[in-house]
């Protein structure tokens, strides 16, 4: 413990002082590096692209090849799927619905797609994260870009997160099927699922169904956490057919829908929360000449979200706030192979409508409902085209890519047009902006040496909230949020780099990023302006900083003591500064994680340790406080039975064993996180 | 293919019949009643005519500003009055005294030649034992007539205060009234008052050059307030008090108001603070 408070003191330091410094490690890392360490080339295999891109994927739904051991905790949600990345970290405003954070930047720094279709959140208040519309058995992996390298969906500045749905895609698999059950004991979740599905070389169809329900939790110490319950299910239909051998249409429909969920952070809870999501595509072997693999599709969603206090006690007023987001996109892709280019082109559009309101009822029963929108219609009609080359430089490969997207918005209803006005009278109805992006990555090998290095420039939108939004209640800093539809667009400059070193036995590697952000969105208090929300202390307008600097740096290591038996560890260090040096904030601590695992094939174990130090940086002035160090242990056992044909999965595990109480950066309002918990999981798989 | 052709039939008759009969609609109309849109709150008979009072939105007379409309019909042959001169005169019979109100005069609106128009600030309601009439004075055809009516002057539905009435720290008692918003929104709102001196019981001048500040609240709401709000100047062309209401939201308002004369001395009102959460002097809103 002693030696990690050394090495974050050390980091802090070098932070806090020299600050260009590590802009100049960096670059230095990217230009001489490479010139020095020219030695012994090694020609890359081409199945690369995971390694030139620094993606990160995770498996979500393993049944398909039975690789249940890889994963710690099937059944778990989705939220904890993405919390293992060791780049992407949960906020949490209670059980369910955690936002997913990438380099420490929240869902409008983000491109968060299902199989690329655009979908956001219904909620003005960051409920629904666009992942707490999908469910585990929706999905085979997700797919975990940093920076400038997802921009394939859509603009970002933090790095994009694809979920990939599961589908038969015309495998001679016939008929299989598996119900799979599981239950925790904290807070009493219990789950169950089943799917069935079909694949030949002419047709597929998957089919699931999964239900989900938990009471509230208890933290460390066995404290209720009250109002943290949910209950939800998602049910999810993926079809294929072969038109002719090189053509097949495809289509897929999710509904989901979370009702009475409890949000312990929050002065609210949901009632309702509902997405339906649906496609249809197209796939070709071959479009015109050598242009190859062309894959469209149509999409819609709709997502409807009913927030509900009527369950709390002494809520100050008590009000309604629905929120509706309608989706309508497509995309078409096609892929090039030209000697040593590989391109990839796509063109992609959408058309989202955005509407929130909210309805309070005065104590005094005589007094007319206080109404207001708090997104104002807002309609975003978005067009792209991406362009990405692979190229193959003998020895080395470097990826080139582009985005292009122009993005018009509309404020579709007078009423919102109107209330905006009353901030910003020469408002426009109407704008439009230009959105780029160019990114290049390099990636050369000597063995047993990697290098990645990489340079970007990328910008995004304002978000409907940020452009539009109308007193929306912040409860982490207690200030009612004002948007500013004339912000300018956030532009990033971004440099990353890697090195790994690989020994048949040993694996490390160091990786960092940093963005130079100028025009970073955040809010700024406004102190002619007075409170909506009651107890709120302050009201917000979200301006344009002039820049933000952010900087993260991980430090990866695995070694294989014996073939059956792994360690592997991470420690992260991360800091984020604004142009006058203040602290942004939730930007994670210096954190780390430790695992051993056990796996035969046939039985699995793996005890595992994460935790986080001290929080040092931190901005009171967006209500955080310090978090304290903490340390968590889990351990979890797997073992696969079979029967003739059919094989049965259980898992059985304990989580922060030793039920400390904790919270980390990125719980809001310090809510503390799970304490001890059971769980066993039970899959039944019919082949 | 039956069905389909029926369908098309059917749909190109109605279009054809919808749009003979808008063809229809596009002929001038001879018969105009100016007063269509209108509602007829009073109708006064009296010496072979009949006085009409129209009020564009209201449905009676209330407390507060009330623009009015009137006009004379000849009962002999229902025909109105061109150019009639008219003028107007209410009178509150209270227990113990009586009094009249601030009014403008009645001149003929610019549309209609057969319409005047003026307004009447009542700064109380009616009740069991006392109550408001108004008399007119009009000529017409050369013949001078007179004719004084009872009326029923209510305080308005909502029950919310549009007129205050007040002794300002000269000693001098005053009558303010809001004209607009008649329909307020979640927007900027052009705001209109009135201000009139009490001269006299029967004497009520209008009042120039002097300022009404303007801080608009929510009470439900832990006071809220909004921004960009302008205060009220006096406007010589239309002899009224012209500010700007910011309101954020649908819902019961109180404007907070500060009556200031034209050295800028405070005459009425009180700053909102923590401690003092709203003015003696102020208006009411609920939409």
């Amino acid at each position: 413990m002693n030696i990690i408070k050394c090495v974050h003191k050390v980091c802090t330091i070098l932070m806090e002082t020299s600050r260009p410094i590590y802009i100049w490690v960096l670059l230095l890392g990217i230009f001489i590096l490479p010139i020095n360490i020219g030695a012994q080339e090694l020609v890359l295999h081409k199945d690369s692209i995971i390694t030139i891109n620094l993606d990160e994927v995770i498996l979500i739904w393993a049944r398909k090849t039975l690789d249940y051991h890889r994963q710690p905790k099937p059944l778990s949600t989705l939220d904890e799927y993405l919390e293992s990345s060791k780049k992407v970290d949960m906020v949490k405003r209670g059980a369910y619905a955690w936002e997913p954070t990438l380099n420490n930047m929240f869902s409008e720094r983000l491109s968060v797609t299902i199989d690329g279709m655009r979908i956001f959140g219904a909620c003005t208040d960051k409920m629904d994260p666009v992942t707490s519309y999908v469910d585990v058995s929706n999905l085979s992996q997700a797919h975990i870009a940093s920076g400038q390298q997802g921009t394939e969906h859509g603009n970002t500045i933090g790095g994009a997160i694809n979920l990939e749905l599961d589908r038969g895609n015309f495998k001679e698999t016939g008929l299989y099927g598996g119900v799979e059950t599981g239950f925790e004991s904290n807070n009493q979740m219990s789950v169950v699922g089943a799917e069935i599905n079909y694949s030949d070389s002419n047709y597929y169809v998957d089919t699931d169904i999964i239900y989900r329900k938990a009471e509230n939790y208890f933290a460390g110490g066995d404290e209720e956490v009250e109002f943290s319950q949910f209950e939800k299910y998602n049910f999810s239909a993926n079809g294929g057919y072969k038109l002719a051998e090189d053509q097949a249409l495809t289509a897929s429909l999710i509904y989901d829908e979370a009702r009475d969920v409890g949000y312990p952070a929050l002065t609210m809870d949901v009632s309702l929360a509902r997405a339906i999501i649906a496609s249809v595509g197209f796939e070709q072997d071959a479009l015109w000449g050598s242009l190859n693999n062309w894959k469209s599709k149509l999409y819609f969603n709709k997502v409807t979200h009913v927030m509900d206090d009527t369950k709390r006690p002494d809520v100050p007023i008590h009000m309604d706030m629905p929120g509706w987001s309608n989706t309508y996109g497509f995309y078409s892709q096609a892929a090039l192979k030209a000697k040593k280019h590989q391109f990839l082109y796509k063109i992609d559009g959408f058309y989202n409508k955005s509407l929130a309101e909210m309805t309070m009822y005065p104590n005094d029963p005589n007094e007319l409902p206080m109404f207001m929108l708090t997104w104002p219609d807002v309609r975003t009609a978005n067009g792209g085209v991406y362009a990405e080359d692979e190229l193959d430089l003998n020895g080395s490969f470097l990826k080139l890519a582009t985005r292009l997207t122009v993005q018009n918005q509309n404020v579709a209803d007078d009423f919102g047009l109107n209330s905006l006005r009353i901030f910003y009278p020469e408002m426009e109805k109407s704008k439009t902006r230009f959105l780029k992006s160019i990114s290049g990555q390099w990636h050369k090998m000597w063995m047993p040496w990697h290098f990645n290095a990489g340079l970007s420039y990328g910008d995004r939108a304002p978000s409907v909230t940020e452009g539009y939004g109308f007193y929306l209640f912040n409860s982490f800093d207690n200030h009612d949020y004002i948007g500013d539809p004339g912000l300018a667009n956030e532009k990033s400059m971004e440099a990353n780099t890697k090195i790994s070193w690989e020994k048949s036995k040993f694996k490390l590697s160091a990786e960092a990023n940093f963005f130079h952000i100028a025009d970073y969105i955040i809010g700024e208090i406004d102190p002619s302006l007075s409170v909506m929300t009651i107890g709120a202390e302050g009201v917000k307008i979200y301006k344009n900083l002039e820049y933000a600097q952010l900087f993260n740096t991980s430090l990866d290591m695995e070694y294989t003591i014996l073939p059956e038996l792994k360690w592997s560890g991470l420690v992260s260090y991360h800091r984020g500064t604004d142009n006058n040096g203040g602290n942004i904030p939730f930007i994670s601590p210096f954190s780390y994680r430790s695992g051993l695992q056990f796996d035969n094939r046939s039985f699995s174990a793996a005890l595992r340790i994460t935790g986080a130090g001290k929080q040092m940086n931190y901005n009171p002035e967006f209500g955080e406080d310090q978090t304290q160090a903490y340390t968590v242990c889990s351990l979890t056992f797997g073992k696969t039975f079979k029967f003739n044909n059919d094989s049965m999965y259980a898992k059985f595990g304990v989580e922060n064993i030793f039920d400390e109480y904790y919270s980390t950066y990125t719980d809001w309002k310090n809510i503390p996180r799970m304490g001890r918990n059971f769980f066993l999981t039970l899959s039944y798989s019919i082949n | 293919m039956k069905t389909i052709k029926l369908v098309l039939v059917t749909f190109v008759a109605t279009l054809g019949l919808s749009s003979c009969s808008s063809d229809g609609d596009d002929t001038p109309k001879i018969d105009v009643n100016p007063m269509a849109e209108f509602n007829l709150i009073s109708n006064i008979v009296a010496n072979g005519h009949s006085l009409e009072l129209y009020s564009e939105g209201k449905t009676g007379f209330t407390t507060g500003y009330n623009q009015l409309f009137v006009r004379i019909k000849n009962n002999a042959d229902d025909t109105y009055y061109s150019n009639p001169e008219i003028t107007w005169k209410p009178v509150m019979h209270m227990m113990s005294m009586e009094h009249s109100c601030p009014i403008s005069g009645l001149s003929i609106s610019n549309d209609y030649d057969t319409v005047a128009t003026g307004y009447i600030v009542f700064q109380m309601p009616g009740n069991a034992d006392e109550f408001w009439d108004i008399t007119f004075t009009y000529e017409v055809e050369g013949q001078e007539f007179s004719v004084t009516e009872t009326i029923d002057v209510t305080a308005p539905i909502d029950d919310k205060q549009r007129v205050s009435v007040f002794m300002g720290s000269d000693d001098v008692r005053y009558v303010l009234a809001m004209v607009e918003p008649k329909d307020p929104e979640v927007a900027v709102n052009d705001i209109t008052a009135m201000l009139f001196k009490m001269e006299s019981m029967m004497s009520f001048p209008l009042v120039e050059n002097y300022t009404v500040t303007l801080d608009p609240r929510m009470p439900g709401m832990g006071n809220h307030s909004s921004p960009n709000n302008e205060d009220l100047t006096y406007d010589a062309t239309t002899k009224s008090y012209k500010g700007k209401l910011s309101l954020t939201m649908t819902g019961y308002w109180k404007l907070n108001l500060k009556l200031l004369n034209s050295t800028g001395e405070v005459l009425k009102g009180e700053d909102i603070t923590e401690e003092n959460e709203a003015s003696s002097l102020y208006f009411e809103l609920e939409f």
